[in-house]
């Protein structure tokens, strides 16, 4: 190549990374006051890119409808934002990590059947910016005056940013809202007049992050998470809070994107992720972040203690587990399979129950595991030739050795950065999936997959299934209450004195988040040969979300809350499934009604019930 | 004599479970300086943040200039004119010397000083030259001045001052007590948490003696000077 084309790739990188940080500082700014991951940010950016199109078509011809429609996006982000903040945001702003992040993802579901149905499905295509329409020739070669102009805007944003938080009294509040909330607020500061201030302009941000892309790209309805990945690589890479760092950081990621698309076309995203693994293994803040102040405003997610079950409690699993076993004996094939399916999700749900519960971390992509077992079972068997017990083995192996890599790098950070760092990793092993046909099948999936003759029959899996599934469940549950359990509790309480007296917190916290990931594996070789086939949607963020839904559906504080919220979700997708189209429109619902209404879980409505029943008296 | 601009009736607080303050009660005019003293855990700065609003479970009436504060979130209590200074200070670090005192910035307010940095300055010149400094860069004394005059740009008619005098050097104590006996010269109400008989005697008209969140005496403080039992019972002297 030549070194005229090495010079246009570096510029086209820089518009790339000059539009991405546009929308990673609104990111940024929106996780610096509110400390929290916005999910919903991606679709801002979706709906600036999907609204700019919309506007321009009913705006007048030329320069002034067309940056009208630009700015008119910007600004129905922004307002979106605010709708946002004022609607779900504020309650959340002292609840633990996942529920603010989980409340946003269940918005990004909404917005994207939203924005299904207002634009249709295709790809759509914008015009040109009037104005910016021409080339100049750089080194020889066309190069468009668009990008030349994104490469200034960047800059230009920055600096009019730097002036709203160093040159007002605005910013200066929200800078010190950001430090210490408490202390502002004793000085008079409105604290969420303030914060709906900075969603507004956060969301603008994103907002026009996606209408300037419209003459650069098209636009697709996968968007959303694809931004929102990429901008908080983005301000993780520049450390958190630093507007300047990440200007940087979005600069080097377009750039590496850029390249990246020339050298390795097909994993350009893995090369962006190892660039943050290694940022952060060197500099754990960033590359310009401070030391955040260690113990944020969030709750714990649960400070339950996972009692070992009293002799009713084992009396009635027992007499449960007895029945389970009889089902095939009455039950037809149908019946079989739903309860198979049921049983192979409450094993996955189990596990990151353990994850989230037991050892305080918060997974966004534990599907990485369930589709790592269920392509490693297919993959012996397609690819080894295998038999399905071996394969079942190799399953957990597997996804265990994966989540041993991952939670290497992951489990030290913890909080919201552990959350988004096993998202990207998931997207980073999807992407991969998805593309590598020649081994994986790609979108096609593998096929045949089926158990041996001996395990083929309906009741014969669904035995196996039980075995395993109850197997694995009891066994984490006895791993609960051992002493590992008792550690890993202690090192999820309080970090700091669990590594006081001694625990090895970082491994505790490693070796159970391999074991998690390990138990999700085998959840997904059962699946793999329950139904015959894997497909990549296995590992892709929403079968990661459904596995956090279960568990919160479930409850938290119960350690059968995964089988129930497994039953109850798998009763609520059958149905959906059935009555609408709009199935990620009511998971969304669903979602932000559990945890802004009912964040305990159904088994946290029973327990409150049942202490009413029973009259045990609950203080304010 | 004027009424009282601030009135607390009956308070009770808790953190979490534990009931930490039991049936306060004690009220404070214009231009005086009342002192809390007691032991540590007393529950001094318990008070003085359940006044501000910024213990969650508290019962009681609190009254600013007869008007209810009490169920009001902490912003609205500082924009009534109550202002904070805290114990541990509390300077927002990132912030330079002067920006720390525009976050305190709020309307004048009739009937009470209205104070600006350039005042500010003048009251505490030690600040004068670090404006542009990052306040996480000038000595405790410095944040100890920095901290009162933060809140005095919220021109506040009630100043609530959690031990200001710890761990400073004697000859910024010294200047610190000459500036609080200037604020209540200029009619602002102070409402003092101690330890220090020594630094509160200087400074307070009266005093409340607290002992696990109950008021265990109360009197002026040239009586306590002249009869110190209550204190010597109650206080670690
Ligand atoms: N955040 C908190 N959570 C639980 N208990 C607290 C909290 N803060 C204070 N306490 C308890 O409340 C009681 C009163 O504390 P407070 O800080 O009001 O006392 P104090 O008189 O200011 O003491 P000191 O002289 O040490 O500052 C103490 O028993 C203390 O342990
Ligand atoms: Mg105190």
């Amino acid at each position: 190549m030549s070194m005229a084309h090495l010079v246009v790739q570096l510029l086209s990188g820089l518009a790339a990374g000059s539009v991405l940080f546009l929308i990673a500082s609104g990111l940024s700014i929106i996780f610096g006051v509110t400390r929290i991951v916005n999910f919903a940010h991606g679709s801002f950016t979706m709906l600036g890119a999907y609204l700019t199109i919309d506007l321009i078509g009913r705006l007048p011809d030329g320069g002034f409808g067309f940056w009208a429609a630009v700015g008119l996006a910007a600004l129905v982000a922004g307002g979106l934002g605010v709708l946002l903040e004022r609607l779900v945001l504020r309650r959340l702003y002292r609840s633990p990590e996942l529920f603010p992040l989980l409340a946003t993802f269940g918005v990004v579901l909404i917005v994207q059947d939203a924005a299904l149905a207002l634009w249709g499905p295709e790809d759509l295509l914008g015009p040109r910016a009037p104005g910016l329409t021409g080339t100049v020739l750089v080194l020889g070669l066309r190069f468009p005056v668009y990008d030349l102009f994104l490469i200034a805007l960047g800059p230009v944003v920055l600096g009019l940013l730097r002036l709203v938080f160093h040159g007002t009294g605005w910013g200066t509040r929200v800078r010190a809202a950001t430090e210490d909330p408490e202390m502002a607020a004793a000085l008079g500061i409105d604290q969420h007049r303030l914060f709906t201030g900075v969603l507004f302009l956060g969301s603008a941000l994103a907002g026009l992050g996606g209408a300037l892309q419209v003459p650069r790209e098209a636009i697709t309805l996968q968007m959303d998470m694809a931004t929102v990945i990429e901008a908080f690589v983005v301000v993780v890479i520049g450390g958190m809070g630093s507007l300047g760092g990440a200007f940087v950081a979005a600069l080097l990621i377009g750039v590496l994107q850029a390249f990246g698309i020339l050298a390795f076309p097909r994993i350009a995203l893995v090369l962006v992720f190892l660039v943050m693994a290694v940022v952060l293994m060197l500099r754990p803040n960033g590359l310009f972040g401070r030391a955040e102040p260690a113990a944020g405003s969030h709750q714990a997610l649960s400070q339950g203690s996972f009692a070992p079950p009293g002799p009713l409690a084992r009396l009635v699993g027992g007499i449960a587990l007895g029945l389970l076993a009889l089902v095939p004996l009455a039950a037809n094939d149908y019946s079989l399979i739903v309860l198979t399916e049921i049983f192979i999700l409450a094993l996955f749900a189990a596990s990151l129950h353990f994850l989230l519960a037991v050892g305080g971390m918060v997974s966004f992509g534990h599907a990485a595991f369930f589709g790592l077992g269920a392509y490693g079972a297919a993959l012996a068997v397609t690819g080894l030739d295998a038999a399905m017990l071996p394969a079942l083995a190799l399953a957990p192996l597997a996804a265990g050795l994966g989540a041993a890599l991952v939670g290497a790098l992951c489990v030290r950070l913890g909080g919201v950065y552990l959350a988004m760092l096993t998202l990207a990793f998931a997207q980073i092993l999807w992407s991969i999936v998805f593309q590598w046909s020649s081994v994986t099948g790609g979108d096609n999936g593998l096929l045949g997959i089926w158990p041996e003759p001996w395990a083929s029959g309906r009741a014969a899996y669904y035995w196996l299934t039980l075995v395993l599934c109850a197997g694995a469940m009891l066994g984490l549950r006895r791993l609960v209450a051992a002493p590992f359990g008792y550690a890993l509790r202690a090192s999820r309480d309080s970090a700091l004195r669990a590594a006081a007296v001694g625990l090895p917190v970082d491994r505790l916290r490693w070796l159970a988040f391999a074991l998690a990931g390990a138990l999700a594996g085998l959840a997904g070789g059962l699946q793999a040969f329950a139904k015959g086939s894997v497909f990549p949607a296995l590992l892709a963020v929403p079968t990661s979300v459904d596995g956090l839904v279960m568990v919160l559906l479930g409850g938290l504080e119960a350690l059968s809350g995964p089988l129930v919220g497994a039953a109850v979700f798998h009763g609520l997708e059958t149905e959906a499934m059935r009555g609408t189209g709009h199935w990620r429109l009511l998971l969304g619902a669903v979602i932000l009604a559990m945890v802004l209404v009912c964040p305990s879980g159904l088994s946290g409505v029973v327990g409150r019930v049942a202490a009413r029943l029973t009259g045990s008296a609950r203080r304010p | 004599m004027s009424r009282a601009i601030l009135e607390v009736e009956a308070l009770d607080a808790w953190y979490g479970a534990a009931r930490i303050l039991t049936d306060l009660s004690f009220e404070l005019r214009s231009g005086e300086v009342l002192a809390l003293l007691g032991r540590n855990g007393a529950g001094k700065t318990t008070t003085l943040r359940a006044v501000v609003g910024l213990v969650a479970r508290r019962r009681g009436r609190i009254r600013i200039a007869d008007r209810e504060v009490a169920g009001l979130p902490p912003y609205r209590v500082a924009r009534l004119g109550i202002g904070f200074v805290p114990e541990d200070r509390r300077i927002f670090s990132g912030l330079t010397v002067q920006e720390n005192l525009e976050v305190g910035r709020q309307p004048p307010r009739a009937g009470v000083p209205v104070w600006s940095p350039e005042r500010l300055f003048g009251l505490f010149p030690a600040l004068a030259g670090l404006r542009h400094r990052p306040a996480g860069r000038i000595s405790g004394g410095e944040q100890q001045m920095l901290a009162i005059a933060r809140t005095l740009m919220g021109n506040p008619a009630v100043l609530l001052l959690d031990e200001p005098a710890e761990g400073l050097a004697p000859r910024v104590v010294d200047h610190l007590a000459e500036t609080l006996r200037g604020l209540k010269g200029e009619g602002l109400a102070l409402l003092l948490s101690e330890q220090n008989l020594a630094f509160a005697g200087v400074v307070a008209d009266r005093v409340c003696i607290l002992e696990q969140g109950r008021v265990l005496h109360h009197g002026t403080m040239a009586a306590l000077l002249a009869d110190p039992t209550p204190a010597h019972d109650h206080l670690a002297l």
